[in-house]
């Protein structure tokens, strides 16, 4: 969670919300720890974090979720933004952006329950990719609030391992996001 | 590309060196930077040898912030890297412009362990504004340009390039770029016209401004248009620890240093001011006290190069982001046509402040035992070494004293670890300015905890004909803390005894290493020992001034407390007016 300064005046929008943001970043070694650190060092959160190649290999982009305050969320920003290897930070409203995460979760099944587990899986447009004798292991990927919905629909039949990506993240239509608009 | 423009690497980082303007580094070689250190010798860069890393950060620390240009240090891998981490550290948080060049372990040994290995990139990435770590000749040359671009544009700061011994030895095209062009910084220079216009608005209004000026404005070489600034608005200006000398300490509006240590005039101007004009300043805690109660009922205007610090400590209502100098500029204008429109009438205020700091003036008292007060040692070598003079001092209450009792009345005179308070900062930093200024009388303001850190650059002095001025205020402990512990831990002295009185003997020190030393233990010689030191410009001076262990720094607001609660000596807190409380 952010921590802002203490004493900080608290202003009247010091609700935690939680705020995505896409970071276009040099392709070069480092720029991960440079992040990462900036972040521990500056005592923000990451919920997630999710790094991956662009259309142009000079360049990643990041997709980082974090739990701030207006206020904090200016300073996470404007300190992101003084990093040398970072080109652009966006802020993606969820509603103009499509953001997906990636789930693989096992869960325990018997003959009683694996038809239930097959429905679920169907009604969230989820996949099976493996089945053993008394587990399935299912792939769904979508947004945060699907994937949560999924878990708890499959949370009681028993839930053996778990795996979540980072949240990615793009925003609907031309721009802004793309690099050449970034680069400016 | 023919055979004649192939170099190595190492010839690519010194001719890249050279391009970027550099007349002096000071450093010590070892194992990995060891190729750099052959065409070193050919070069017209003069080297200075130092006898510690460390002293090589401060010194080209103390080079820049007396010269504006960017410093330089190089330092092998492993523990001469890891010796730089204190001095980038401080030059960082001072936003200071140096370059630190290091050498690496071979680019197929990276990551091993290897001998004298460590990963100084990472280590730094915290401490510096941005580092390089090296591993292709061919990059050499565009990263120390960008490096120096990098160090000296915008937020000045510290950066490290850190360069692997095969990539210093093997062959390589020489390609310093002509332009720099780093898709991911571009400080932005001008302030936004509605911001100006803003902010213009907000003066014209307020009946109680304070001009609230930070190191920002030295950095920016702004000092001239303050004072155009300060003279238009008619507003008192306070100067902070970092800004000493940005605004002359003569002049009538000047109500001297906020903070922990400030003039009470200074820290309840910014209390009670309607409006802080803030330049090139940052909230910092020891200037603000606690921030809830810091200028409760101020209105802020925010002028930084740097848009992280807007909002950071405390919300700004106006943010000029943008170079100080340009945005000074742009104020006056807008500023003279705000008040044509409406003048607002501050002389209340103005009486009500020169009140405060008629009233409470800075003081200190000779010790009744005859022994010799530390500020009036300060205070007169202020007076005989002149606004001219460049003092560096050390961390501690000699530092604040320096600030307290000395005149400042010109930009880069006054140098200090100011963000970092990093004791041994005086003598190295000295002898870096005086590198940078040899023409000028470099003095180096130290305590007895801080000279006993980094006084082997003394050496380095006496050999390299840089004849510094040290006044070593001998209190033999380390006097802050020691202050701290007589206000707040009931006067249980844990290990601030440093007996420096009797060992070492300073003096003899000096004489070992090349330097006059001299001693001075009474009111009477204070001004005959300090003409003695001034006479002396052929070798580094040490003057052991033995002084009172108990005088305090007053004004004081403790850690953590609010500024209203200034005390302006023990147990004596400023007397209000009613209407003022």
């Amino acid at each position: 969670m952010t921590q802002s300064h203490p004493d900080a005046p608290s202003s009247s929008t010091s609700i935690l919300k939680t705020r995505t943001l896409s970071v276009l970043v040099e392709n070069s070694p480092g720029v991960l720890a440079r992040i990462s650190s900036l972040f521990s060092r500056r005592g923000y959160n990451i919920d997630s974090l999710a790094v991956g190649p662009t259309e142009n290999p000079n360049f990643s982009r990041m997709t980082i979720v974090i739990n701030v305050e207006d206020h904090a969320l200016e300073q996470v920003i404007a300190q992101l933004d003084k990093l040398i290897n970072v080109i652009s930070i966006t802020e993606l409203d969820p509603v103009v952006s499509v953001q997906r995460e990636l789930l693989l979760v096992k869960v325990s099944t018997d003959e009683k329950t694996r038809s239930q587990v097959l429905e679920t899986v169907q009604l969230f447009r989820a996949k099976v990719v493996d089945v053993a004798q008394d587990a399935v292991t299912i792939e769904a990927t979508g947004n945060t609030e699907k994937i949560s919905a999924l878990l708890r629909v499959l949370e009681p039949f028993g839930i053996l391992e778990l795996i979540q990506s980072g949240l990615v993240a793009m925003s609907r239509g031309l721009k802004p996001g793309s690099i050449s608009e970034d680069k400016k | 590309m023919s055979e004649s423009t192939k170099m190595t690497g190492a010839s690519s980082l010194v001719k890249a060196l050279e391009a970027s303007g550099v007349d002096v580094m000071f450093g010590i070689p070892g194992g990995a930077i060891l190729p750099a250190y052959d065409p070193i010798f050919d070069s017209k860069i003069r080297h200075i040898l130092v006898r510690h890393e460390q002293g090589a950060g401060h010194a080209a620390t103390g080079y820049a912030q007396a010269t504006g240009r960017v410093g330089v240090c190089i330092a092998t891998s492993g523990p001469g890297a890891t010796n730089l981490v204190t001095p980038l550290a401080d030059a960082q948080m001072d936003s200071v412009p140096i370059v630190a060049i290091t050498g690496q372990v071979a680019s197929g040994a990276i990551g091993t362990d290897a001998f004298q290995e460590a990963d100084i990139r990472g280590i730094t990435m915290p401490i510096t504004k941005h580092s390089f770590l090296v591993t292709d000749p061919a990059d050499i040359a565009r990263s120390i340009a960008e490096a120096f671009h990098i160090a000296s544009t915008g937020r000045p700061g510290a950066v490290l390039v850190d360069i692997a011994k095969d990539a210093l030895q093997m062959q390589t095209e020489f390609n310093y770029p002509k332009s720099i062009n780093l898709g991911g910084y571009n400080p932005k220079l001008d302030a936004t016209p509605e911001s100006i216009r803003d902010a213009a608005a907000l003066i014209a209004q307020s009946k109680a401004p304070v001009l609230y000026i930070g190191g920002g404005a030295i950095k920016a070489q702004a000092h001239k248009e303050l004072l155009k600034l300060a003279e238009l608005t008619g507003a008192p200006v306070v100067t902070t620890l970092m800004a000493r000398g940005a605004f002359p300490d003569s002049h009538p509006q000047h109500l001297g240093m906020p903070g922990m240590h400030g003039t009470v005039a200074a820290v309840t101007a910014l209390q009670k001011a309607d409006l802080l004009i803030t330049l090139g300043a940052r909230f910092d805690d020891r200037v603000t006290g606690k921030l809830s109660t810091f200028a409760p009922n101020a209105k802020i205007i925010h002028a930084d190069i740097d848009p992280a610090e807007i909002g950071k400590n405390r919300r700004a209502d106006v943010a000029l982001v943008g170079d100080l100098r340009l945005t000074i500029e742009a104020l006056l204008p807008a500023i003279k046509s705000e008040f044509k429109k409406n003048q607002p009438d501050i002389s209340a205020w103005l009486s009500q402040a020169y009140g405060w700091r008629n009233r409470f003036p800075l003081g200190y008292d000779h010790p009744s035992d005859g022994s010799l007060s530390p500020q009036y040692v300060i205070e007169r070598i202020g007076k005989l070494s002149g606004p001219d003079a460049i003092y560096a001092a050390g961390v501690g209450q000699h530092q604040m004293w320096a600030s307290q009792f000395i005149s400042y009345e010109k930009p880069r005179t006054w140098l200090n670890s100011g963000g970092l308070g990093t004791m041994g900062y005086a003598v190295p930093a000295a002898m870096g300015a005086k590198v940078g200024a040899p023409d000028t009388t470099v003095w180096a303001i130290d305590g007895d905890g801080c000279f006993q850190m980094t006084n082997q650059e003394l050496v380095t002095c006496a050999l390299n004909n840089i004849p510094i001025k040290v006044a070593v205020i001998n209190n033999e402990s380390l006097g802050m803390v020691r202050q701290w512990q007589t206000l707040f831990y009931n006067e249980r002295y844990s290990n601030t005894e440093l007996h420096s009185k009797r060992i070492p003997d300073f003096a003899k020190l000096a004489e070992a290493m090349g330097c006059v030393g001299l001693t001075c233990d009474s009111r009477d010689d204070v001004d005959k020992t300090i003409a003695q030191a001034m006479e002396i410009n052929d070798r580094p001076v040490v003057v052991d001034f033995s002084v009172h262990k108990d005088a305090m720094v007053w004004p004081m607001v403790a850690a953590g407390t609010s500024n209203d609660d200034i005390v302006n000596a023990r147990s004596l807190a400023p007397i209000w007016d009613s209407q003022e409380l």
